[in-house]
């Protein structure tokens, strides 16, 4: 009885493996519930923040923020949003294809590309592909605060108010349900305000001290918020993803399983049948 | 009368609800908010925001900063998650541009690493075969 004990030991190591897949498919789910519930919660701030920043753009029209002004490319910026860790399917990899797409557009239109980095797996990818990387942010944990962030949002700002980058783009994965999780590339500056017509010169805001420090100071709030939103959102994709990915290795533990069950239970079989079948003999032969 | 009240940072919600009047500590002073305020928009300095609910109870949340919409039948305050200050962001900034530069001249950490952690594991299966057959000698 060879193979009997070998294919014993891999039954158990990929029973091992299947423990450890399923539960991370289950603390997956878990983060990824967590994750959604933070998406939520952050939303009524950058909505409130867009209405404002709205209105104000719409009621004021002598006050042109630079955020707001179009002006010609001659340089980009993109914030990547990637995931810290792995094992979580081709979340990652898509992104970067997305991102890359879009970057090579700007490329054939001879427009140079800064880099802010949000995720080490972004890290770890950009330095292999190369790239002018200008910002970092990594380790954040599945609960960034919007802390992590402000560092690495000021040097796309500051690039963009000195003229450094003409847009800010923003790449990350938009959770749209557990199975779908889609790569998207926005643009953050120059900012797509939507005037709204109706709104224009029916009323007005009493500003204190002035109208333009407090326009300054939501238009950053609300980049800010919207990578914050970003980041959040990338997270609950994370887990959704991870959480499928762990599902898929834990269903094909479970296959191969049954499949080596089979052959074990063949080679134990063959074995005893062939020690009868000599103990009948002997008999016979005596 | 009453007003309906949100206080909202980026990271969560706070408050949300019916309130008869509220406090802030404003950039150019402190501001009383009752219903019917016509429409502001000032920025908050770090401090206490008092509250009175219907029938009179009084509540206290802190915001470190943010701003403060005041429009006739809700009021609004953004609240900043953390005190803000521009040599704190700069700091931040340059922090974040340190990474950057460090990550891409650091080439040779991860590849090191994983060579390390294959190193390590290598060493442990070597322990364990020797208490093995240390086991073995013994019996």
């Amino acid at each position: 009885m060879a193979g009997a004990k070998e294919i014993r030991t891999k039954i158990g190591s990929i029973k091992n493996t299947q423990k450890i897949t399923s539960a991370m498919e289950m603390v997956a789910a878990s983060k990824m519930r967590k994750a959604q519930d933070r998406m939520a919660a952050s939303r009524p701030y950058a909505e409130r923040i867009r209405d404002v920043i709205g209105h104000i753009a719409s009621g004021r029209p002598e006050y042109h923020h630079a955020y707001i002004t179009e002006r010609e490319v001659t340089r980009v910026g993109y914030i990547v949003v990637s995931t810290d860790r792995g094992l979580c399917g081709g979340l990652n990899i898509n992104l970067f294809k997305k991102a890359l797409a879009s970057m090579k557009d700007w490329h054939d239109k001879d427009v140079e590309i800064d880099l802010c980095l949000i995720g080490n797996k972004a890290t770890a990818f950009f330095r292999k592909y190369g790239g002018s990387v200008v910002a970092k942010a990594g380790n954040l944990g599945d609960t960034p605060e919007i802390t992590d962030l402000i560092g690495t949002v000021k040097v796309m700002l500051k690039a963009y108010e000195e003229g450094r980058i003409d847009r800010l783009y923003v790449v990350y994965n938009q959770f749209e349900n557990t199975m779908t999780q889609r790569p998207a590339v926005l643009q953050m500056l120059p900012l797509p305000v939507a005037k709204d017509e109706k709104l224009r010169h029916h009323w007005d805001y009493i500003y204190e001290p002035e109208a333009k420090p407090i326009l300054d100071l939501l238009m950053v709030r609300y980049i800010e918020s919207q990578v914050y939103q970003a980041v959040i959102e990338n997270i609950a994709c994370e887990q959704a993803a991870r959480m499928v990915a762990m599902k898929s290795a834990s269903d094909n533990a479970a296959e191969l399983i049954d499949d080596l069950q089979l052959v074990y239970n063949k080679a134990r079989q063959a074995s005893i049948t062939q020690e009868l079948s000599e103990i009948v003999s002997g008999a016979a032969a005596v | 009368m009453t007003v309906h009240l949100d206080i909202v940072s980026a990271e969560q919600a706070i408050f949300s609800g019916i309130v008869e009047r509220l406090i802030a500590t404003g950039d150019m002073g402190q501001l009383g908010i009752e219903p019917g305020h016509a429409p502001l928009l000032t920025s908050l300095k770090p401090g206490p925001v008092k509250i009175t609910l219907p029938g009179g109870e009084v509540e206290v949340f802190y915001v470190s900063g943010g701003m403060l919409e005041v429009q006739p039948h809700v009021v609004t305050i953004l609240a900043d998650t953390a005190a803000r200050a521009e040599d704190v962001d700069e700091a931040a900034a340059q922090e974040a541009a340190k990474q950057a530069r460090d990550a891409m001249e650091d080439q040779t950490s991860e590849i090191e690493y994983s060579k390390a952690a294959a190193e390590l594991a290598e060493a442990v299966a070597q322990l364990r075969t020797l208490q093995a057959i240390r086991k073995k000698a013994g019996k």
